[in-house]
């Protein structure tokens, strides 16, 4: 079979991560977005390990899996504490850091 | 791109493919393999823009779970056994539980939340068209004439933690130090620090709210309210007669 139909899928899995990031505004579905892209990458290195017959691609789609979860952990403790403070979750509110 | 070496199922194109070998890669008799694909494929990329483009926002972590559901069958499809269920574990088991959670505690609206989108629809949608148009491009470019025979399974849980464990030691020793700093991190950055922050205000009683009236009548405001962040529709803290928000 054609791996080339896997790297469409991931490419237009990517592209659908990174418009909900660019859309949305709240702060927990950027998150499910940003997962959207990391799974369309893991997509891509599993592909990868296929076609060149090693586990590589696998085992770094393993790690990425891993400090996903990582990832998620720790971003949802920043949400809910800057929810805590400012009463809101979108990442509109959120522009402490602006000019 | 170098061709990888992919053995005797490597064609120069659909149109030489056919004259390969006996059983032949054509698209008019597509295999068992590639009909799954294509349907679990097209489910995952519904469920995806489904996910993206909804407003009420539980629904957008229901269709997550369809789409990284589809992708743990995609995995399978790859040959990926031990990845594939590492994301029904990791994905599906923990992080959307961890987003409803998130969700739950955000105060997240259960229906329809208008304001969900930000005002950038048209920048974001050229962004991602032209996102899109490199990546597939790029990736028809490069893969074009590639062809893989799936026959048995190399991505087992054997395998992968064979390959893990003589490879990769130290990247997953590093990772199991990375998981360990995210908890604590998780617990730091989410427990509510009693030393530091003033004890929680009474409730103001009538009397209070009166005397604290009478004292300052330019500002109407009761002294124990705490200062509200800005942009917060129901305000605590105007009202000296009702009780400040439980939190």
């Amino acid at each position: 079979m054609n791996p080339v139909n896997y790297l469409y899928l991931a490419a237009l899995l990517f592209t659908i991560g990174a418009t909900g990031v660019l859309v949305r505004r709240n702060a927990i579905v950027l998150f499910m977005c940003v997962e959207l892209m990391l799974n369309a990458s893991n997509l891509a290195l599993v592909t990868f390990s296929r076609l060149h017959g090693n586990l590589d691609g696998q085992v770094i789609a393993f790690f990425t899996m891993v400090v996903a979860a990582a990832e998620v952990v720790v971003g949802l403790a920043i949400i809910v504490s800057i929810f805590r403070t400012r009463h809101s979750a979108s990442v509109d509110d959120a522009n402490l850091m602006k000019l | 791109m170098t061709a990888p070496v992919l053995g005797p199922g490597l064609a120069a194109g659909p149109l030489a493919a056919g004259s390969l070998s006996s059983q032949g890669h054509s698209f008019l008799s597509p295999t068992g393999v590639e009909i799954v694909f294509v349907l679990v494929g097209l489910a995952v990329l519904g469920a995806a823009v489904l996910s993206v483009t909804t407003r009420q926002l539980v629904h957008a972590a229901l269709w997550l779970v369809v789409a990284l559901g589809g992708l743990a069958v995609e995995f399978l499809l790859l040959t990926a056994e031990f990845i594939a269920w590492v994301q029904v574990l990791i994905y599906i088991g923990s992080v959307v539980v961890l987003v409803l959670f998130g969700l739950m505690l955000t105060r997240a609206p259960i229906g329809r939340s208008p304001d969900a989108d930000s005002r950038n629809r048209p920048v974001a949608l050229g962004t991602a068209a032209a996102a899109a148009a490199t990546l597939v491009t790029l990736v028809v470019d490069a893969f074009r004439t590639t062809w893989v025979d799936l026959d048995a399974g190399t991505g087992s849980a054997r395998a992968t933690g064979s390959s893990l464990f003589r490879h990769w030691v130290l990247p997953f020793e590093a990772l199991s130090v990375l998981l360990l700093a995210a908890l604590v991190g998780a617990i730091v950055l989410s427990r509510r620090d009693g030393d530091r922050t003033p004890p929680r205000p009474p409730r103001p009683r009538p009397g209070r709210a009166v005397s604290a009236a009478r004292r300052t009548p330019a500002a109407p405001v009761a002294p124990t309210a705490t200062p509200a962040a800005p942009g917060t529709s129901a305000n605590p803290a105007t009202n000296p007669a009702t009780p400040p928000q439980e939190r």
